[in-house]
């Protein structure tokens, strides 16, 4: 029970984290067509531009500055970058963005070294919140909790009752009438790539603490980050919330299920002879494949719905 | 087709090159190949048929899949284990043959997979396929029957069993089978390229829509290509087990699917031989600049970015616009305006490698405990002259290269426009 609760937050923790930054994605694909590839990569700049900045004048000022900057290195690729390569057509995006990747990972490490920083919790949210069945739960993850359920309001609010926001959804949906009616389309692309950005960055600077700030971070977030936006549905925000949040306690609940396949029919008197590929396969424990089935979840739901959990397109 | 035959002694040239590569860095003193050379020789052969099999998805078909290496991967894990098998005796077959085996074994695992990601194309394929890319690498590393987990698995390729009587203990006769079947591999994609396949797969390429109208399924087109591109990728996979003897994660895992790319797009996906150029270059990039700099990753990067901006044709193809210039015999006229376009891109470029070399020494290389050399003197990365020599190289640099590109676009086009009525009335 214990491990069922505490697995529950911190799957939600996650899912959050991961909302975070698959909102954004999402939000930059449903607009330009674009799938970015180096949204993962602005996450790790948040990250360590939360780590400088904290170092020079604390955390809670990081959390506005980095994402703010992060809005800015977006805004600048959308204008010198996405705008140049838009023409030659979508496969021609795609490997912009991927290139960025590169360049992006490299640049960090060139900025900040190889090595792990020591970017960690601010010590007046380093405390625990409450205690469940004796395990803690530390006041950060609260507070992360906190930060990501503000910023989905305050994304909503921004998209659905303001000005701004219809602007954004017309332009979504139909581009060239929104442009018709006098609105700079192109400037609403780059303001939305900025928002995207600005969001991963915000998820750099509380995720950067909780997991670990180092160059490998990218990597290890990028694919996720993909296949949460692919699950839920290319642009549709509530299939990405949903995806996330799923994604976020299938990560935390399979590194604790020590059962395997075989362990369901070994009630049944079933005995596996010898030891090969395919009893290696129903005896490996989910924990040891936690890893895997994200993207396996992801394939089938590709092949069986190709549109997602709640996308409004074939993607 | 005359063009065709007429590019015939550039590739009788390269194979000839190929062949007598490893002799030029023979020793004679000692009696040795430099195994450096031999080395980076065979992982260019790998490489060009991983790039040209990759090719056949985002060059001809226009198919932006990231999960190739898995089929190298898997080619590689299978070969593993024939060899080990071959060497107990329990599968008859020569080592000259057994890479054919390990194409089979990418075909098999390319239709499973072309089967679910060849529904879609653009954006939704390349999801999917890097979905089966991260799927496959993160059971390489869980399951350890057949992959090895994070060790790998190891063989030796000495199994005594030879078409020639070889026994590939020295990697020269592993060369000279790894260019056997970069060539076999290339003249076979090179013929699929003229067969009614490959030439829908250029139309649904460019036109799916139409290519439908005249009664082909372009799935059925981008699933066959796709195959095919696993076949020829297992192969690659297979030449790389025989020569490492060993087959790690690495072998499927993203980075490797992403060179892949990055050699294709870069060599020219245009243009057959494209991805050989680029795959070259790659490796000597890989192996000879990451000898001398931490970050030769941002060079190929800057270099792939420039390219996706300024010329989406590769370097080949850049190459290859020259043709009707220099066949009418109008080459000279360009000649002033490249030099002039030459000295400041030297410029740019020493000013870009400056700044990056400075910043990655003031942090990596400080952390290797190296200095920077220039011209045999070391430089203080914490002065201010380096940081701003490469500065003012760099923005003036570009400034100028702006200027220079502009007055080299305008004769260019002038050439193209007087070529052009030349061109078509013949």
């Amino acid at each position: 029970m214990e491990i069922v609760l505490v697995s529950l937050f911190n799957g939600l923790v996650y899912g959050m984290l991961l909302f975070m930054l698959a909102s954004g994605l999402t939000l930059i694909f449903s607009m330009m067509g674009v799938l970015n590839f180096a949204h993962a990569s602005i996450y790790m700049i948040g990250a360590y531009l939360a780590f400088t900045v904290s170092q020079l004048i604390g955390f809670f000022p990081a959390l506005i500055i980095a994402p703010m900057l992060c809005a800015l290195i977006g805004a600048a690729i959308e204008v010198w970058g996405l705008r140049r390569v838009h023409h030659n057509g979508h496969i021609a995006e795609l490997l912009f963005t991927f290139g960025l990747v590169f360049i992006i990972q490299r640049g960090v490490q060139m900025i900040w070294g190889m090595l792990p920083m020591a970017y960690r919790v601010p010590p007046s949210l380093d405390f625990p919140l409450f205690t469940v069945y004796g395990a803690n739960f530390p006041a950060y993850r609260g507070f992360m909790l906190l930060v990501s359920v503000g910023m989905l309001v305050a994304t909503w609010v921004l998209l659905k009752k303001t000005r701004v926001g219809l602007i954004i959804q017309a332009a979504l949906t139909h581009p060239q009438m929104a442009s018709a009616l006098g609105h700079n389309v192109p400037r609403v692309f780059t303001i939305v790539f900025a928002g995207g950005c600005l969001l991963a960055g915000l998820a750099g600077v509380i995720g950067g603490n909780y997991q670990t700030t180092e160059p490998g971070m990218a990597d290890a977030m990028g694919p996720i980050v993909f296949v949460v936006v692919v699950f839920g549905g290319l642009g549709s925000l509530s299939g990405c919330f949903i995806a996330s949040i799923l994604m976020g306690l299938i990560q935390t609940f399979a590194v604790v299920i020590n059962y395997s396949l075989f362990d369901l029919v070994k009630p049944l008197g079933v005995t596996l002879p010898g030891d090969n590929l395919l009893t290696e396969i129903l005896t490996i424990p989910v924990a040891r494949i936690g890893a895997l089935l994200p993207f396996a979840l992801m394939i089938i739901m590709l092949l069986f719905r190709p549109r997602g959990l709640m996308g409004t397109r074939d993607t | 087709m005359n063009g065709r035959l007429g590019q015939s002694w550039v590739w009788i040239a390269t194979l000839i090159a190929a062949i007598a590569a490893p002799w030029m860095f023979f020793n004679f003193s000692t009696g040795r190949h430099s195994g450096f050379v031999l080395s980076m020789l065979s992982q260019m052969g790998m490489m060009s048929i991983l790039a040209l099999s990759y090719n056949m998805l985002l060059g001809q078909a226009g198919l932006f899949s990231l999960c190739h290496a898995t089929f190298f991967g898997i080619g590689g894990y299978a070969t593993v284990h024939f060899l080990t098998m071959a060497g107990a005796g329990r599968l008859p077959l020569p080592l000259e043959l057994i890479p054919f085996l390990s194409g089979l074994c990418g075909l098999g695992l390319a239709i499973v997979f072309g089967y679910m990601a060849t529904k879609q194309r653009a954006t939704a394929f390349a999801m999917i396929t890097l979905g089966i890319g991260e799927l496959m690498t993160t059971a390489a590393l869980s399951f350890h029957h057949f992959f090895g987990g994070e060790g790998g698995v190891k063989t030796n390729r000495m199994i005594d069993h030879s078409l020639f009587g070889l026994k590939y203990a020295s990697s020269i006769q592993v060369y000279y089978l790894i260019l056997a079947w970069t060539l076999i591999a290339a003249l076979a994609m090179f013929f699929l390229t003229q067969t009614p396949l490959g030439r829908m797969a250029n139309a649904t390429r460019d036109n799916f829509e139409r290519a439908q109208f005249m009664g082909y399924d372009p799935r059925v087109v981008r699933f066959l290509q796709f195959a095919l591109s696993g076949f020829f990728a297992g192969i690659g996979g297979g030449l790389y087990a025989i020569t490492y003897e060993i087959v790690t994660f690495d072998a499927l895992a993203a980075p490797l699917s992403a060179n892949a790319l990055l050699m294709a797009y870069i060599g020219g996906t245009g243009v057959f031989g494209g991805p050989i150029l680029g795959a070259v270059l790659i490796t000597l990039l890989q192996s000879g600049v990451s000898l001398m700099s931490n970050s030769w990753l941002v060079y190929v990067g800057v270099l792939f970015i420039g390219m996706v901006i300024f010329a989406p044709q590769g370097i080949l193809g850049l190459v290859m616009a020259h043709r009707p210039i220099v066949r009418a015999g109008q080459f000279g006229r360009l000649a002033m305006p490249y030099a002039l376009v030459i000295v400041p891109s030297l410029l740019t470029v020493f000013g870009f490698v400056g700044l990056v070399e400075l910043t990655s020494f003031l942090t990596i290389g400080a952390a290797q405990g190296k200095t920077l050399m220039l011209f045999g003197r070391k430089i203080d990365v914490h002065a201010v002259l380096p940081w701003s020599a490469a500065a003012v190289c760099l923005l003036g640099g570009i400034a100028w290269l702006r200027v220079e590109a502009r007055s080299f676009r305008r004769v260019w086009e002038k050439l193209m426009a007087e070529l052009k009525p030349r061109r078509s009335a013949a």
